[in-house]
C-alpha cells in the first residue's frame, strides 16, 4: 500500500495537481488540532446558554462558526436533539460521511460495515451493544449521513450538574455520545 | 472520558492516500458526492480489504476514470518505487532516480 501511495503522489506532484506542504498541512490537523473536544465544547455551550441552543438547532454552521469551528466535511450541519422522549442515532450506510471541524475523523467501529448496516436494520440492538438500554417508550431516530449532510447528536444534559462550569460541562461530553450511541454521564 | 481514544491512522500511508483525496477535493479535481461514490463502491465489494485500502482504491480509481492518469503509469511507478526501496541503504531517505 506503501508503494501504491507513494506512486500515486509522486506522478500527481509531477502533474502539478497536487502540492506535498499542503498534504503535510492536512495530515498535521487532523492527526493533532481537530477532535470531539470541538464537538464537546458547543454541546456545553448548548446546555449552558439556551439562546446558543437555540441558534445551534436552527442555524447550526453559523452557531458553531461562533465557537470557531468550520471547514471541510462541516459546511451542512444538522444538530438532532435527544430529549426524554427521542433518541437519536447517527449513521453513514454508504461509507463514511462524518462532521470533522467538530469531531475529528471518524472511530474504526464507524466505518466498519456491521454499524453501517445494523444501525439502521437494528438500532436498539447496536445501542444495547454499546449499553445504551433505551427504553420501548422512547423513540430512536436514525440519521443517515449523506455526502451534503452531516448530523451531531446534542445529548441530554445530565442531571445533578446544575452547577457546573462550562468547561466541567465540556469534560463530561464523549465522541459516542455526539455520535447517539451512548449517553453523557454525569 | 475517551475523547481520543485512538489515533486517526494506522500507518503513514492512510494519512497520505487521506489528505491526496482532501487535496484534490479541495482543487475541485471531484465533489464529495462522486468521491462517496467511489469509496462506498470499493466499500460494497465482497473482497474489500480494510477502510483505507478502500479509500486508496477509490482514488486510484477516480484519477484512472478521469484520464489523470493511466494504468501502466502507475503501475510503471509502483515498480520503480519498489526497486528504489531495493537500493537504498538501510538508513538512507528512499529517492527514485
Amino acid at each position: 500500500m506503501t508503494l501504491r501511495v507513494q506512486a500515486l503522489e509522486s506522478l500527481l506532484v509531477e502533474k502539478g495537481l497536487v502540492d506535498p506542504a499542503a498534504l503535510d498541512a492536512i495530515i498535521e490537523t487532523y492527526e493533532h488540532k481537530v477532535g470531539p473536544r470541538n464537538g464537546a465544547r458547543v454541546v456545553a455551550r448548548a446546555w449552558s446558554d439556551p439562546a446558543y441552543k437555540t441558534r445551534l438547532l436552527a442555524e447550526p454552521v453559523a452557531a458553531i462558526a461562533e465557537l470557531g469551528f468550520e471547514g471541510r466535511q462541516g459546511e451542512h450541519m444538522v444538530v438532532v436533539e435527544n430529549t426524554p422522549q427521542v433518541h437519536n442515532l447517527v449513521v453513514c450506510t454508504l461509507c463514511s460521511c462524518y462532521p470533522w471541524p467538530l469531531l475529528g475523523l471518524p472511530p474504526v467501529w464507524y466505518k466498519s460495515a456491521p454499524y453501517r448496516s445494523r444501525a439502521v436494520i437494528d438500532p436498539r440492538g447496536v445501542l444495547a451493544e454499546f449499553g445504551t438500554v433505551v427504553g420501548e417508550d422512547v423513540e430512536v431516530r436514525v440519521w443517515d449521513s449523506t455526502a451534503e449532510v452531516r448530523y451531531l447528536v446534542l445529548p441530554e444534559r445530565p442531571a445533578g450538574t446544575d452547577g457546573l462550569s462550562e468547561d466541567a460541562l465540556a469534560d463530561l461530553v464523549t465522541r459516542d455520545a455526539m455520535i447517539g450511541v451512548t449517553r453523557v454521564n454525569p | 472520558m475517551t475523547l481520543s481514544d485512538e489515533p486517526p491512522f494506522a500507518e503513514p500511508w492512510e494519512a497520505k492516500a487521506f489528505a491526496l483525496v482532501v487535496h484534490l477535493h479541495g482543487r475541485g479535481a471531484f465533489t464529495w458526492a462522486e468521491w462517496a461514490q467511489a469509496l462506498s463502491g470499493e466499500l460494497k465489494r465482497p473482497d474489500a480489504g480494510s477502510y483505507y485500502q478502500c479509500w486508496l482504491l477509490a482514488l486510484e480509481h477516480l484519477t484512472l476514470e478521469r484520464g489523470v492518469l493511466d494504468r501502466p503509469g502507475l503501475d510503471e511507478r509502483r515498480d520503480a518505487w519498489a526497486q528504489a526501496y531495493r537500493n537504498t541503504p538501510h538508513g538512507q531517505p528512499v529517492q527514485l532516480t
